[in-house]
């Protein structure tokens, strides 16, 4: 390209640019046949890579709705269209961004940020306008715990984390014949907001299911060693033994359960992938038949009309962005279905209306079931978890969405 | 409360605990010996002490992880320490070492920081292990598990701390740091080069940190900032055994360990430090109204 056209290739784009701002109205929340959702996402800062992940999430969901005609809102066919906002992964910028778009741009939907410090910074601002949220990528339980009416949120709370392995624990103790109340639980969880989180979530479940928990251990931060509590497992030999410490914390189990040679018929854990225990360089086989959580998983049997089965989400979203999706991209898609959905049902852009069509929401998508309870979490899809099966992961549990089949009991170590 | 019962209704568990308590709080003394040394000769309560023990353990994981067994990579940590320790004083240390404890405690302050940013920037915040590749040892039919890593450390302990005995009792060096300990001016007076065996001093106080933070990446995990755990661990044995004691470090060390484990135990988790603290308060209470009593007499 020679000096001059590139010159006139600006210049035209700088009049299109130009055109383009006189041109558009203040951007409201319908434009003729385009519904148009506002959402800042992280485009920079330090949660960028994530961010991505949340954008190329809403991004395919929108491509899918509308390459299917769009959806249908009081018998009218309307386009979805996201307006985003980069909050540079700063909480400040990302309220001061929902109030733009709420107040300047006319926005009456919003998409959630990527991570639970950003949702929290922006669920005020939604909530003080009446402007209904949808978020996939918010966990804490801060944010459903301020009776916030206009968030919803599609993902497992940090609560549920773990809370899927009790439930595992009581359907394998009735198979082996016996009640679920004779579980008994062991929970060690490091001292900080987010596994205390986890921990009263297990406690929750057991105490449902009148299960004893007897060892209750919080670890302290500068967590070194297990070994004191694990002699308290090798005494009181709990049936489940559940926990949750970061990347230290599943690594420190890993090292200590194999190194003291304590046998417990369950164990679940957290942050199995940051912590890589399934790494056989690094770890041998010391972590096989753990169960690890996580949101989401492309084996689950989830399926929708939009994207088809969770394997057909994981395919598709590889071949428009050439990475395979990790669940915040998933988890992301599927708060943009549960707009369509609600928009459909609501059969208006009225947001109380729409918000309480949200509210009602109850379907199945691949990203698993949605259905929210009054704080507006996700009480339908239960955490993932994944047992370590010869150095991979296997989805085993819930079981009536799993792929594989879990090991119950994990083999003593003197048979392994 | 209920888990006293256990250790009354089977007594097995309290083996346990002990042993594993000993074995673990000989890495602790190790530590707290090289601290005691520091604080003896140079006065100076060195808080960058548990960064040097996790940059020593950083050490014996990129030797590991070049391939090196992580036992062979430990006297190679305590060389690297060594020099580090020998630059740290170079470069900061022999501003502060005649000057106001609170002045030394400052600057050791910042080398802490510095070190425990250093060591985020460059290595990443990831939690990292090496592998002994040692196996378990089973005790009284397999109710006792002991890891072999463990007895390893101890015996390492052992060794490195019978070595630094003889070191200061025999060697010339070792004198003149005695020596220098005593009195500095004196030994001065008498020619001792007074600068070299502070510099000494602070790098074998980092070697013996190498040394220890080897052993702690191959019996637990190491990051960044877990540093602060092994200083204040250090400082508490040193409190309780005082300094230039290295049979009362190792035994203060080894009750700490097996404290901290019988808390943990019985207590949870969660009240492990706490009741160890509460016990160092004691023990000062305790020494100090043993201390009134003899001023008492001495009138």
């Amino acid at each position: 390209m020679s000096k001059f056209t590139k010159f006139l290739a600006s210049l035209a784009f700088a009049a299109a640019a130009l055109g383009l701002v006189a041109a558009a109205p203040a951007v409201a929340k319908v434009e003729g046949d385009t519904i148009i959702i506002g959402a800042a996402v992280s485009l920079t800062g330090k949660y960028t890579t994530a961010g991505n992940h949340t954008k190329n999430g809403y991004d395919l969901a929108v491509k899918r709705i509308n390459a299917k005609g769009g959806i249908s809102v009081g018998g009218k066919m309307y386009k979805l269209e996201i307006k985003y906002y980069d909050d540079e992964s700063t909480p400040a910028r990302a309220s001061q961004l929902a109030e733009r778009l709420i107040k300047q741009d006319g926005i009456k939907f919003i998409l959630g940020p990527y991570g639970s410090g950003l949702t929290k910074a922006i669920a005020p601002v939604t909530e003080k306008y009446k402007i209904p949220m949808v978020e996939g990528n918010g966990a804490s339980r801060a944010l459903f715990n301020k009776g916030y009416k206009y968030i919803f949120a599609v993902l497992s709370t940090s609560e549920q984390y773990l809370a899927e392995a009790i439930a595992l624990a009581a359907e394998q103790a009735k198979k082996a014949g016996k009640s679920p109340s004779s579980v008994r639980v062991a929970v060690a969880v490091e001292n900080d907001p987010f596994s205390m989180d986890i921990r009263a979530g297990v406690i929750a479940d057991a105490e449902k299911f009148g299960m004893k928990v007897v060892i209750d251990d919080k670890l302290p931060r500068e967590l070194s060693d297990m070994s004191a509590t694990l002699t308290k497992v090798k005494a009181l030999k709990p049936d489940v033994l559940v926990v949750s410490g970061h990347s230290k914390g599943a690594v420190l189990i890993t090292r200590q359960l194999s190194e003291m040679k304590v046998d417990v018929p369950m164990v679940a854990i957290t942050h199995c992938e940051s912590a890589k225990v399934n790494d056989t360089s690094k770890f041998g086989a010391k972590a096989e038949h753990f169960l690890c959580a996580t949101q989401w998983t492309e084996t689950m049997s989830y399926k929708d009309d939009l994207f088809g089965s969770a394997m057909d989400y994981y395919n598709d979203f590889n071949a428009e962005y050439g990475y395979y999706p990790p669940y915040q991209a998933a988890e992301s898609s599927a708060a943009v279905q549960v707009w369509a959905d609600a928009l459909t049902r609501a059969g208006t852009f009225d947001t109380e209306k729409v918000r309480d069509a949200l509210a009602a929401t109850d379907f199945q998508t691949f990203y698993g079931n949605i259905k929210f309870d009054d704080t507006g979490k996700n009480i339908a899809k239960p955490m993932i978890l994944r047992q370590i099966q010869g150095g991979k992961y296997v989805a085993v549990a819930p079981s009536r969405f799993a792929s594989g089949t879990i090991v119950h009991p994990m083999p003593k170590w003197k048979d392994r | 409360m209920g888990n006293l019962g256990i250790l009354i209704e089977a007594p097995i568990f309290s083996v346990q605990l002990l042993i594993d308590g000993i074995l673990v709080g000989s890495i602790f003394a190790l530590a707290a010996y090289g601290m005691a040394l520091v604080w003896g000769v140079m006065n100076i309560i060195n808080i960058a002490q548990g960064e040097l023990v996790i940059l020593g353990g950083y050490f014996t994981y990129f030797l590991y992880l070049a391939g090196v067994h992580p036992l062979l990579a430990l006297p190679i940590s305590a060389a690297g320490m060594f020099v580090i320790g020998w630059l740290i004083y170079r470069v900061v240390i022999f501003r502060v070492v005649d000057k106001d404890l609170f002045i030394s405690i400052l600057a050791t302050f910042g080398i802490s920081i510095i070190l425990q940013q250093l060591m985020n920037e460059l290595f990443g915040a990831d939690v990292v292990t090496a592998e002994s590749g040692l196996g378990t040892r089973f005790l009284f039919d397999g109710d006792v598990t002991v890891s072999e890593i463990k007895m390893v450390a101890f015996v390492t302990v052992i060794v490195v701390g019978g070595c630094l005995v003889m070191f200061l009792k025999k060697s010339r060096l070792g004198q003149a740091i005695r020596a220098t300990s005593q009195n500095a001016r004196a030994a001065r007076i008498m020619g001792i080069d007074t600068d070299k065996v502070y510099a000494t001093t602070f790098a074998l106080n980092a070697a013996i940190c190498g040394a220890a933070g080897s052993l702690v990446v191959m019996t637990w995990v190491i990051h960044p900032f877990v540093g602060l755990a092994y200083t204040v661990r250090s400082f508490m044995i040193v409190i309780v055994a005082g300094l230039g004691n290295l049979a009362g470090v190792l035994a203060a060390g080894l009750g700490l360990g097996a404290a901290e484990m019988f808390a943990g135990f019985i207590l949870g988790a969660e009240f492990q430090y706490a009741f160890v603290f509460s016990l160092l308060v004691l023990i000062l209470v305790w020494r100090n109204f043993r201390l009134q009593r003899r001023r008492k007499f001495l009138k």
